[in-house]
């Protein structure tokens, strides 16, 4: 069974490198595992609106084309919700996990999915002191959706940043995965 | 201990290149295939390869760096793409002309203008006529495979002719995916130590790509000759590294579910992933369809294709760069091979300029329409896929 993930974030925000470490994490669990980023550079801009994806699978992955009816969403920056279609081909019963501190209630969501905010920039600054949300992201991915083991994704964190940086984003991704499971 | 991991296709490619342990690289930046060479970069600095790093100028002299390299008897290897493969065009007939084993990567990406760095196969396709040995791959570990095969290939004394291993761009040199990295020892037994027939040496002078007049079509000749005899280096190469690695991506092609198909798609690099995946779906609905992956486009595997699809109605042939012109070069080439011979209708198809997307259902798309003009009796000379008519 494959399952595919769709990561809607701004340049700068590390869209990419959260597919790549699921994709590690992923494959450390023994499944197989693809990442990659939107093809070309047309949307690379700090602050332009940018996608990556990742599959997950128990067979090789041979699809090259991008996700376009993903299991799962994560919309890294609410004001995302704003100008791009973030739902667009989400499959019934899928989740989407949005980073914000506010109520989504406003919004109009598809019928039939699940939606799971986590506040991962805050978490970010009291952890790292710094806005960057992703590693927060995937401990709250992996709590929302059961595909990755925890450990899995804080030694792939560990093992992209070595030392002090690693550290704290392990804490971040920890508290993150923790909020979500006693959220449940 | 071999390591398996999930890495970026560049550094499979790095990878390779390292365990071929090449004395020269030379690196000019260019995306995408930048990626590759900065890797080696690092493995250079960091001391786990032993090779110089020429940082150059241009493309131009990118070639020219390990055209010269070459000439002195030691591997060599760069990557480009796009503009700057064209800007090597010059170097690399005048590298294969005096047939020094070279290795690159052309990791593809399409031409301008208009200017883009989306993929396709416009870039090597331009090459064709060089005299490179051209070879597509497919998956990140298929290109870690047929680099380590190309210096083989490339300085076996029966071929001596540069190889280009060609890699679409983005799909493939920036995604991770799972890749088993082989041990040095492995790599050392399946490539010796690079072992010149003729090299530049002040002790016992010889001359490069001299002025010649009435020699030009017996260099020619044997050009052609060496190819036709790299059909059989480039199966026998891909066996033996079956043999040591246990990994087999096809010789000249590979077929894929082809036994008893109707309508068998053929088409070059990484969208054989999707097309295999169509082609599964499309046999469980009880569809007769495969697929041909052709690995080798020069040389041209013309009677290894037309043997595996000869029993085929229809075969739909997926270009992704235009002779504008004349059409798709690998229908263009396939229809060529199945000249005077009984042989399937050839629908062609342009699909993926310009990085448009192909995906399972384009696919399908492709061999509904190949079911169509069998019933109808009519293909179409040339098809654009998914072709937005609205913006012409």
């Amino acid at each position: 069974m494959m399952k595919e993930i769709r990561i809607h974030g701004r340049g700068g925000q590390g869209s990419v490198v959260t597919a790549e470490l699921f994709a590690i994490a992923a494959f450390e669990d023994g499944k197989y595992s693809q990442a990659f980023p939107y093809l070309g550079g047309g949307g690379e801009r700090r602050g332009a609106p940018v996608q990556a994806f990742a599959r997950i699978s128990d067979k090789p992955i041979r699809l090259r084309s991008k996700i376009h009816y993903p299991d799962y969403i994560i919309v890294q920056d609410l004001t995302l919700l704003e100008n791009v279609n973030v739902f667009e081909g989400i499959k019934p019963g899928g989740l989407v996990l949005i980073n914000t501190e506010k109520k989504v209630d406003g919004y109009d969501f598809p019928e039939d999915i699940t939606i799971k905010t986590i506040p991962a920039t805050k978490i970010a600054l009291e952890v790292l002191g710094l806005p960057i949300m992703n590693t927060a992201i995937m401990g709250a991915f992996a709590a929302a959706s059961g595909e990755i083991r925890i450990d899995s994704i804080i030694r792939a964190i560990k093992n992209r940043f070595p030392g002090a940086l690693g550290e704290k984003n392990a804490v971040a991704a920890k508290t993150a995965y923790d909020m979500v499971l006693s959220s449940n | 201990m071999s390591k398996k991991a999930v890495i970026e296709g560049s550094m499979a490619v790095a990878e390779a290149v390292k365990a071929c342990r090449p004395k020269v690289i030379s690196a000019y930046p260019i995306s995408p295939q930048t990626h590759i060479v900065e890797d080696l970069a690092k493995m250079i600095a960091d001391k786990e390869l032993d090779s110089t790093m020429v940082r150059v100028d241009s493309e131009f002299s990118a070639a020219s760096v390990i055209c010269g390299a070459s000439a002195t008897g030691v591997r060599a290897y760069t990557a480009s793409s796009s503009q700057g493969l064209l800007l090597m065009t010059e170097v690399l007939f005048n590298t294969a002309g005096m047939r020094l084993p070279i290795v690159i990567t052309g990791v593809n990406r399409t031409i301008s203008a208009p200017i883009t760095i989306q993929p396709d196969h416009q870039d090597t396709m331009t090459l064709r006529d060089a005299g490179l040995i051209q070879l597509y791959v497919e998956n990140s570990q298929e290109a870690y495979a047929t680099h380590i095969q190309a210096f083989k290939i490339a300085e076996d004394r029966e071929i001596l002719l540069p190889v280009m291993v060609c890699m679409d761009g983005w799909i493939l040199t920036h995604s991770f995916e799972p890749v088993e990295i082989y041990d040095q020892e492995l790599v050392d037994k399946f490539l010796p130590e690079y072992d010149p027939l003729y090299c530049l040496d002040p002790e016992k002078p010889i001359t490069y790509g001299s002025y010649a007049d009435n020699e030009v079509m017996e260099f020619r000749y044997m050009m052609q000759e060496a190819m036709e005899r790299a059909k059989d280096k480039i199966q026998d190469v891909a066996l033996e590294y079956k043999e040591l690695f246990g990994e087999y991506y096809g010789g000249l092609i590979e077929e894929y579910r082809t036994e008893g198909a109707d309508v068998i798609v053929v088409a070059m690099g990484s969208v054989l992933g999707t097309i295999k995946d169509a082609v599964d779906e499309m046999r469980e609905n009880g569809q007769k369809v495969g697929a041909i992956k052709v690995r080798s486009y020069r040389p041209f595997p013309a009677e290894e294709l037309y043997n595996a699809v000869k029993d085929a109605s229809i075969i739909a042939v997926l270009d992704k760069s235009l002779s504008i012109g004349q059409g798709g070069p690998l229908a263009t080439d396939t229809k060529a091979a199945f000249y005077n011979k009984k042989a399937p209708k050839v629908a062609s198809f342009m699909a993926g300029l310009g990085g448009r997307e192909v995906t399972k259902e384009t696919i399908k798309n492709i061999v509904y329409k190949c079911k169509k003009a069998l019933e109808l009796n009519i293909v179409a000379d040339m098809e654009f896929v998914d072709l937005r008519r609205e913006i012409i």
